[in-house]
Order: C-alpha cells, then structure tokens, then sequence
C-alpha cells in the first residue's frame, strides 16, 4: 500500500508543474473495502470512531435506563423486558412478578461505565475528532501513519466486539464496578461476573489499550512533526493542543492500566497473588494466596483513571473553545493562558489521582499530597471557564445548535467542576465518597460535559465529514431536551449524596436512612428516559442529514479562520488538492481591523503583528 | 401489548418532530432571509435566560426543601464528635462555590442575551487582558488556599491514629481521657461480623486459614486475648467515648459506613484499616430529635403502631462494591449511656456462664443472654481432647467471670432494693451507701484477669458479705423481691 505522506514528498520532490491530483483519490482506495471498511482517510476512520461511538452510546444509555428502572420503580412488574434481557428478569412463579436480578444490575452499571467511558467518551470522542482534525488543522495529507491510524480503529473495533460478545455469556458480563477493584474482580469464586465476564472484560480494554497507543503515538507525531508551512505551535487551534496534551496523557497512562490489567489477569489465571492477601472466600481459604495488596491496583488503575477523566474532558473542551470562538465571532480570550492551562491540567493530573482513594484504606497521611493537588487543578480548570465566558463577552453570537451545546458545555463544567471542590477536600469526602454526590459529580463534569462537547463538534464539523448540514430545529430542539434533562437527572442526586446514600445499591428498601426517596428517583428515572428519547432524536437527526441534510454549498459555511475549511468540501484522501496551504497568522484573527474574520491563509500585512501574543 | 402502543407512539412522534425540523429547514432556505438567523438569536438567547432563571431558581428552591435530609442541616447533623466538622466544612464550601455557581452562570447566559448575533455587527477583537486574567488566576487560588488548609486541618485530626493499640488495658471502663474501645469489623459477601475484644480490651488475633463454620473469622483459640472475645449482629456502644473500628475483610472489599456518625473506611483483605469516632447522640436523643420533624411524624415503615421517629436506628451500610448483595450488608448501630452499656457489656459476658451462677446463687429468677463466640470457645476447650496451655486459663477465666456475675448479680439486687426504699429515706440512704461501697467491687470484678482468681473470689466474697448484712439488718420494705434461697446460701 502506498503512503499518503511519501506521495506527498514526492509530489514535493517532483516539483509543481501538473501533478495535481495523481496522490488524491489515491490507488488504494480504489475497491469498497479500501475505501469504507479498511480505510487509511484520517476522515474516514473518524466517521468510524463516531458511529462506532455513537452505537455504544446508544447501548451504554439504554443500559442506564434499565437500571434506572430498578431504581425508580422497584416494586414494579419488569417481565415484559424478558424478551430482551431474558433469564435476568427473574419471574416469581406464585406472582408472575418479574424482577431484575442483582448480579445483572451489578453487570449493567458496570457495562455502562466501562462503556461510556472508554468506547464512548475516549474513542468516540477524541478518536473521532483527532482523527478529523489533527491533518486538516495542522495541514497534513493524513496521520504520520494512516496504517497504525487504521489498526488503532480496528483495536477499538475489536475491543467492543470481544465486550459485546461478553454480554451474552452465561454467566453474565463482568459485574465488578467499572473500575474493577481486585479481590472481586481477581477472584472467579467471588461473583458470577467475575468468571468469563471478567476475563473477556480485561482482553477487551487491554485491546482497548493497545488502540489508545496507536491513535496517540500518531496524534502526537502528527501535531509535532506535520505542520504546515507557517504553523508554529502557538499558531495551532486550541483543540490542536487538547488533542496533543489528551494524546500524551493516554501514552503515559494507559500502560499503567495493561499493566495492572496484566497482573489481574496473572491473579485470576496464573495464580499469582500480586493484589490478593488473606483471603477465605466460597468457603475455601486461598492459602497460596498471600503477600499481595489490593491497593496497588487502585493505585495503578487510578495513576490511569483519573488522567482519564481528562484524557475525555480535554478534547471536548478543544472544540468547545474553537466552536465557541467561531460562532461568537471573537477571538478566544486568553490563548496563551488556556494553552497553558490545558498544559499545567495534564501536568497536574498526574499528580492527584490518589483523591479517589482517600477512603480506601491508603496510608491517610499520603492524602495531604493529593488534597493539595487537586485543589490546585481547580485553578486552571476555573481559569478556562473565565476565559470561555470572558469570549462571549462583546462577541457577536451565532447561536445554533453547536454554539448552543458549547454553552451547555461551559454551564456542565460549572456545575460539576464545582462539586469536585467538595469531594477532592478529603475530610468531606470522609462522608461524601460512594455516594451519589460523586455520581452527579462526575456524571456532570465529564459524562455530561463531554457529552455536550461531542455534540458541539459533531454540529460544527458535520458539513466537514459529510458535506450536509444537520438539521438545526432538531438540533436546538436536542439541546434544550438534553441540557434541562441532564440537570433534571443528575440534579437531585446531588441532594441524594447529601443525604448520604451510597452508590451502587440494586434496592435502599433494607435502609431507613436511604430509603425515604423513593419520589426522587423516580422522577430522576423518567427524566433518563426522556433524555434518552432525545438522545435517539439526534441519531435520527444524525443519519437523516447524511442523506437528506442541507447541502454545503460554501467551502467554509461558519466563516471560520482555520485550515480545515480550506479543503473542497468533497476533498477525498489527502485532503487538499494541490499545495498544502501556508498559514501566517494565528487562528483566532476575528473582528479584528473591522473584518468578521481573517483566515490563518491570508499573509499578515505590513507591520501586522500576529495574534496572541 | 402496552409496549407496542408505547413504541409506535414515540416513533410516530419521532416523526412529527422530524417533518418539522425537514420543514422548518425548507421553509427558511425559500425565504432566504439573511435577517433570519438575528431572530433565532433572539429566540434561542432568550430562552437561554429563561432557562438560567428558572434553573437558578429551581436550585434555591429545591436546596430549601431537601434541607430536612442535607448533611449539617436539621436531623442529619453529625452524630459524631468530628462530624460537624465534616458538615462545617461542605457547607463552607457550598457558600463559595454557590456565589461562583450563581456568579458565572449568570454571566454566561447574560452574555449570551446580550452579545447575541446581529447582521452586520462584528465582535470585538479582544484577545487577553493580563490584569484580568491575574484577577481571575488569584481569587481561585486563595479561596482555594483557605479551603485546602481547612481541610487538611480536618483531616489529619479525624484520621490521627491512636499512639498504640496494643497498650492500653481496660476498655471496659475507661478513666483516663484517652482510653478508647476498640471493636472490629469484619467484611464478609454479604454480612458484617462485628467483634467486641471482652474484658480485656484486646482483639484476639485471627487468621483467615483457621476460618471454619465454627469459627467465623479464624480466631486462633492459643491466643488469650481471643477468650473472652464475643460477636454481636448489632453495635452497642457508649456515647461520647472514642470508639476505634479496626476494619477488616474475609473476601473482597468492603466499607464500613455509618451515615449519621460521617464514619466511612474501606475494609481490605490481609491490611486492617481503622476509624476513630466518639458518638455524640445517643439512639434517644437521635429519636428525640427526629420527633420534632413533621416528616418524622408519620406512621412507621416496619411498625404501623409506630411513628417512623419512634423506630429510626442508626445503620451501618457497605459503601464499597463487592458483589451482587453488597446493597443489603446492614447492621443496627444502637449508641446508649455508658451505663447502660456496660449493663449490656455484662450480658454479653454471660454465656454460657449463666447456669454455673444459677447453681451458685440457686436464683433461677435470673437470665443472661448468651454471648455466642465465646460459647464456641469454651465448647472448644470442653470437647477438645488435646493438651492445651490455655486450658487452665479458660477455667480459671471461667471462675473469675463467675464471680463477677456473682458481684454484679448482689450489686444490682441493692440497687432494686433502694428503689422500693424511697419513701423510706433511712433505708433509701442505707442502701445508696451499700451501692457506693459496691461500685469499686464491681468495676474490679469486671476487669480481673484470667490469673487473678483468688481476688475475684474475694470481691465476691465481699459483695455477698456486704448484701447479707443489709438484708439481716433491716426489715424489707413493703414487697422486695428477694428470693429467700439467696439469704441463706
């Protein structure tokens, strides 16, 4: 197969004259299968990360909304659910009253998180739009290599296979919570989930690993080493750098977790003890079984999860700052400043992922580093969110559905950033962790926020990836469906936390001190399912304007300064016919000099000092 | 059926709202209005206010009416020494982040109003502003600043271990300021098992490959401080004396949790966690207080005779997924009086000893619950035929808890006697001076070692001698229930 990037050096070394697209609509897309399945286009594999992404959603939601069925209405009839979730419904043969089972509720949270989380959040959102616009932004033919860009999608595209095949074991998916502490997760014997669920859980996000590595060693190669002419670093759009700074925070995380995936999974078939100690289960003490800590998972897995939350929080905040940018017609406040910021995040979320273990048994004088720590993150987290307001301030606002969702993005980071002040200060945490505080706490900051980011980004950059427009009433109308939905969900657990309910409980009924909101939840469950119904609104949106949507009739429909809307709009592999454009300015040239907008193309004039700085 | 309907309807809908969007979409690319998109500015700005107000409001609203459940606000305030420090701490950091909240939401919304598009206009360009930026860089700082140093304040005083568990004697009755009870609990799929060390203050040790049915948490019976060691299902404890939960687990993780006392630790197999806390609130005063609420005042979930405040129990709850029946580890934490804890501690003791202090004092008026661990202990020592070095030591311990009960039994004889003395005030201090020689007695009784047979018969000795010349001296008042075998043995 021939390389995109050693055409384009050719056509370099072969000087101009008419080459013009003898590299474009190249030789190796010439059947179906090159050209859709087993695509090297950047913009192709993006469109499948987000379809991919967007059929996870779909089945990552909908599992939400079973579980939150249990919650809402505990005492309910579910057996007309058998026909699809089968032996889980468990019917009481006197009543026929048919009842969810608790190892599968257990399944689904856990199938929902790890879902959401990895297939969702990190590959459909920054795998996506990496993918689209790391090339077209920086002016690059494709990745610095199309070939590991391609199995990074099809590591992805197995690791969900080899989890959806999991859902339909006999004894059920993994069911060990989504960050799956060992001894549960390590000790087959513990729980049914944690039989060959678990194993194929572990092969799945080890798969999972393997493609975060590959799409990230490409992203940052790309972003450093294919620039255009003229594109310094600090001439990059900022989701550029969230991009960049997501993809090297991924390449020194995720080892961490295959290696804590690695020794689990020595646990659980080699009989190594690395995280088990001291341990009588089924009745059977594990004499052999000893020496090992259960802590050092949390360690290894949280020295991951937590640059995780940012690994999904960074790239939505990349395109909300570039969205929100373009459509308020302003420059984005403080470039430098949100730069760094995005910089010092990454830094310091490496710093601060014991916070989630403060409880945990974790040598409690260790917790004073943390506390420091991710109290200090708050700081350029809030300076971001200044400087997103402090960019709608005086601008000239185009308000759709993507400049809509990014202001729902900056309202979700709000609400949720703040409550993370509550739980990173440990001593509220004594009382504050496992609740459903922390439930609507990351829920909003990073399930919900990101969300909102994604969907910025898939309404600006639609008529990039597919020449259509989306339908815009049906847009605002997800909007507003989706943002009062979200509060109207994730709202009132903040009230559940404070009243001190635990996470992950299948029924409060056991508990006087749980079980006196039964109201509460379930108003929070209809909220999720209508939230969901407007979620499927969107998909319908979504694939109707792939077809039927508004033609792009102008190369660049948002009157935006960047390089991607400098390529035809139907560009097939290589993006740009002809030279790779040169950029001389910075990417936020709005408004200034009296002109809407000045593209990153056009020269600086005499004198002309460039942006930013 | 019903479901069926449901789908078609939400499809049927879904394609209402789908021709819309497709019309609204024709309708505007006909017009081809340029002045088009300042309306949906307008609209869609202004429904950004609307929703920003009414959100607001909504969160006001709500907080108001959820404050009967919110931690440090009403009945679930701490019970618990360190918990209002806990609640102090949320609630300060809920003032700032609701003025930032409030602040920035509506901010971004106004500007949204205000700033919304119009044909022609072009935003300013308007890059950076360090002085700004600077301001907004250091506010965060220092409020952050304060509430991190209140915090790790907080925490380093909640989570400071005691110097060394190992030292200390005498958890039964504590004197010095210091002295702590300490109980453990042990995680298991899916019930907590809950251990109080007994008279000698210490945990026995355990180890997890002795675990059988008989032997729940693997005890290793050679160890001494597992005699008089017994396991509850429901967590007795003294107010307003430090108690320290030595957490363990048996299988996977669990955590120990007690709402109302802000008490939370996970419990990991093979590394014993710990966490300190001194009641404040008995179960009473916990009911008391709940009384005066008007959601407290309805019938009771589990006692329709009751009202639910009547039957509210503290609950310790797993905080820590560990498998398909981690929502029902619940257990009934019930905080007394020091007295009547020891009362209780008394019962426990009991066991099996009952019947020996039956045949002593010939009083089968008199009843103790069984304390089951130590049950199996003795059972063990009494079945087993192997030469044991501790076999001496169990019936010697045997013997001194014997004559404790004996102590204990006299002492609490007095007591009902000067209860049916009060209107004879002559007999009513007679007896309170007898029950005041008593009470050293009986607080030695309750803390002799396994060695110390011989002093603990003398204290029992003592204790009848005492009893006995108060019956023989004066008349009983009206009817005291005495039974006439106990004068004369």
């Amino acid at each position: 197969m021939a390389d995109i990037n050693v055409l384009e050096k050719e056509a370099h070394l072969s000087d101009h004259g008419d080459h013009h697209d003898d590299h474009h609509g190249d030789k190796y897309q010439s059947s179906f299968v090159d050209r859709y399945v087993f695509s090297q286009d950047h913009k192709t594999i993006a469109k499948q990360f987000l379809i991919t992404g967007m059929m996870w959603a779909v089945i990552g939601s909908a599992m939400s909304i079973i579980f939150r069925i249990q919650l809402g209405y505990p005492d309910a009839d579910i057996s007309w659910l058998q026909p699809l979730l089968g032996g889980w419904i468990q019917i009481d043969p006197l009543t026929g009253v048919g009842k969810l089972d608790p190892q599968f509720y257990y399944a689904l949270v856990t199938m929902h998180g790890t879902i959401l989380v990895f297939f969702v959040l990190t590959a459909g959102l920054s795998g996506t739009f990496s993918n689209l616009l790391i090339p077209l932004q920086c002016g690059a033919r494709d990745m610095a290599s199309p070939m590991l860009n391609m199995l990074s999608y099809w590591f992805f595209f197995l690791a969900g296979a080899v989890l959806f095949i999991s859902l339909f074991l006999n004894t059920g998916p993994f069911s060990g919570g989504w960050t799956g502490y060992p001894p549960l997760s390590g000790l087959p014997q513990a729980s049914d989930g944690s039989k060959a669920g678990a194993t194929l859980w572990i092969l799945s996000l080890v798969f999972f690993v393997v493609s975060v590595l590959l799409g990230g060693i490409n992203y940052i190669t790309t972003v450093i080493n294919m620039r255009t002419k003229g594109m310094h670093m600090f001439r990059l759009p900022l989701t550029i750098w969230a991009f960049l700074v997501t993809a090297i925070l991924g390449l020194l995380s995720f080892p961490v977790l295959a290696s804590g995936f690695f020794m689990l999974t020595f646990d659980r078939v080699l009989g190594t003890s690395f995280f088990l100690n001291e341990i009588f289960v089924a009745g059977e003490a594990l004499t052999t079984r000893v020496g090992g800590s259960a802590i050092l998972y949390q360690h290894l897995f949280w020295f991951l999860g937590h640059p995780e939350v940012y690994i999904i929080i960074l790239p939505a905040m990349g395109l909300v700052s570039e969205v929100l940018s373009v459509h308020s017609r302003k420059p984005i406040f403080g470039y430098k400043a949100m730069v760094f910021s995005i910089l010092a995040i990454g830094v310091l979320s490496f710093l601060v992922w014991a916070h989630h273990m403060y409880m945990t048994g974790m040598n409690p004088f260790i917790a004073n580093i943390f506390i420091l720590f991710t109290l200090i993150i708050a700081v350029p987290s809030a300076v971001k969110v200044f400087n997103w307001i402090a960019t709608i301030w005086g601008g000239n606002i185009r308000i759709n559905s993507a400049s809509l969702f990014s202001i729902g993005f900056v309202s979700m980071f709000i609400s949720g950033g703040l409550t993370g002040i509550f739980l990173g200060n440990a001593a509220i945490d004594i009382q504050q962790h496992d609740t459903y505080f922390v439930v609507a706490h990351f829920h909003i900051v990073m399930g919900v926020a990101a969300f909102f980011g994604m969907f910025a980004g898939i309404y600006h950059w639609f008529p990039r990836l597919y020449g259509r427009f989306m339908n815009e009433t049906l847009g605002k109308i997800h909007f507003w469906g989706t943002i009062v939905g979200a509060y109207a969900i994730f709202g009132p657990m903040h009230y559940l936390g404070m009243a001190g309910v635990p996470r992950r409980y299948y029924s409060f009924a056991g508990f006087d001190s749980f079980s006196e909101f039964a109201s509460m939840n379930e108003f929070i469950t209809i909220a999720a399912i209508v939230t969901f119904a407007f979620q499927i609104l969107f998909v319908v949106n979504f694939f109707y304007s792939m077809y039927k949507g508004k033609k792009q009739t102008e190369m660049n429909p948002w009157k935006a300064t960047s390089l991607e809307w400098t390529a035809p709009v139907d560009c097939g592999h290589g993006n740009w016919e002809g030279e790779i454009p040169q950029v001389h300015r910075w990417p936020y040239d709005f408004g200034r000099h009296g002109r809407d907008f000045i593209p990153q193309t056009e020269p600086l004039a005499e004198g002309e000092v460039d942006g930013g700085h | 059926m019903g479901f069926t309907i449901g789908a078609l309807c939400v499809i049927l809908l879904s394609v209402f709202i789908v021709q819309i969007g497709k019309a609204r979409e024709l309708a505007s690319i006909v017009r081809n209005d340029p002045a088009e998109q300042d309306e949906i500015n307008k609209f869609q700005a202004g429904l950004g206010l609307l929703f920003m107000v009414a959100f607001l409001l909504i969160c006001v609203v709500s907080f108001v009416y959820y404050i009967p459940t919110s931690l440090g606000w009403g009945p679930n305030t701490a019970a618990s020494q360190h918990g209002p420090e806990i609640d102090y701490l949320f609630n300060l950091t809920l003032f700032f982040c609701f003025i930032v909240f409030v602040l920035t939401h509506i901010a971004l919304f106004w500007f949204t109003w205000k700033y919304r598009g119009r044909q022609g206009k072009v935003g300013l360009y308007w890059a950076h502003n360090e002085t700004l930026e600077m301001v907004w860089m250091i506010i965060p700082s220092v409020v952050m600043a304060f509430l991190v140093i209140g915090g790790l304040q907080a925490w380093n005083k909640i989570m400071l271990d005691f110097p060394d568990n190992e030292g200390y004697t005498s958890v039964a009755l504590p004197e010095a300021e210091k002295e702590y009870i300490e109980i453990e609990a042990t995680g298991s799929q899916f019930l907590w098992y809950l251990r109080y060390p007994g008279r000698d203050g210490k945990i026995g040790t355990k180890y997890f490959t002795q675990i059988n049915s008989s032997n729940q948490l693997g005890q290793t019976w050679t160890d001494e401080k597992n005699m008089d060691d017994f396991m509850v299902s429901e967590l007795v404890l003294p107010v307003n004396k430090p108690v320290r939960v030595r957490i363990t687990a048996r299988d996977v993780l669990h955590n120990f949790y007690i709402r109302d006392m802000r008490v939370k630790m996970d419990a990991v197999p093979g590394m014993p966690t710990y966490f300190i806390f001194t009641p404040t609130v008995t179960t009473d005063s916990m009911r008391r207080r709940l009384s005066k609420e008007p959601q407290w005042q309805v019938p009771s979930k589990s006692d329709d005779a009751k009202q639910r405040w009547e039957t509210y129990q503290y609950e310790l709850a797993c905080a820590e997924l560990c498998g398909k029946g981690h929502y029902s580890m619940r257990n009934i934490v019930t905080i007394v009086e020091e007295d009547e804890y020891l009362d209780w501690m008394d019962k426990q003791e009991g066991g099996k000893l009952v019947e020996v202090v039956d045949s002593v004092t010939m009083d089968v008026s008199y009843s103790i619950e069984k304390g089951s661990v130590k049950s199996k202990y003795f059972s063990y020592f009494k079945t087993s035929d192997e030469f044991n070095p501790l076999t001496d030591k169990v019936s010697n311990f045997e013997k001194v808890v014997e004559n404790k009960l004996i102590v204990s039994k006299y002492y609490n004889d007095i007591k009902e006697m000067r209860f049916a003395a009060e209107i004879d005030s002559e007999a009513f201090n007679m007896y309170e001076s007898a029950l005041n020689e008593m009470a050293p007695l009986l607080k030695a009784a309750r803390l002799y070692q396994t060695s110390q047979v011989a002093a603990s018969k003398k204290n029992a000795a003592k204790a009848k001698e005492l009893y006995l010349s108060l019956t023989q001296k004066t008349e009983p008042v009206e009817e005291i229930i005495v039974p006439e075998n106990t004068v004369t043995s």
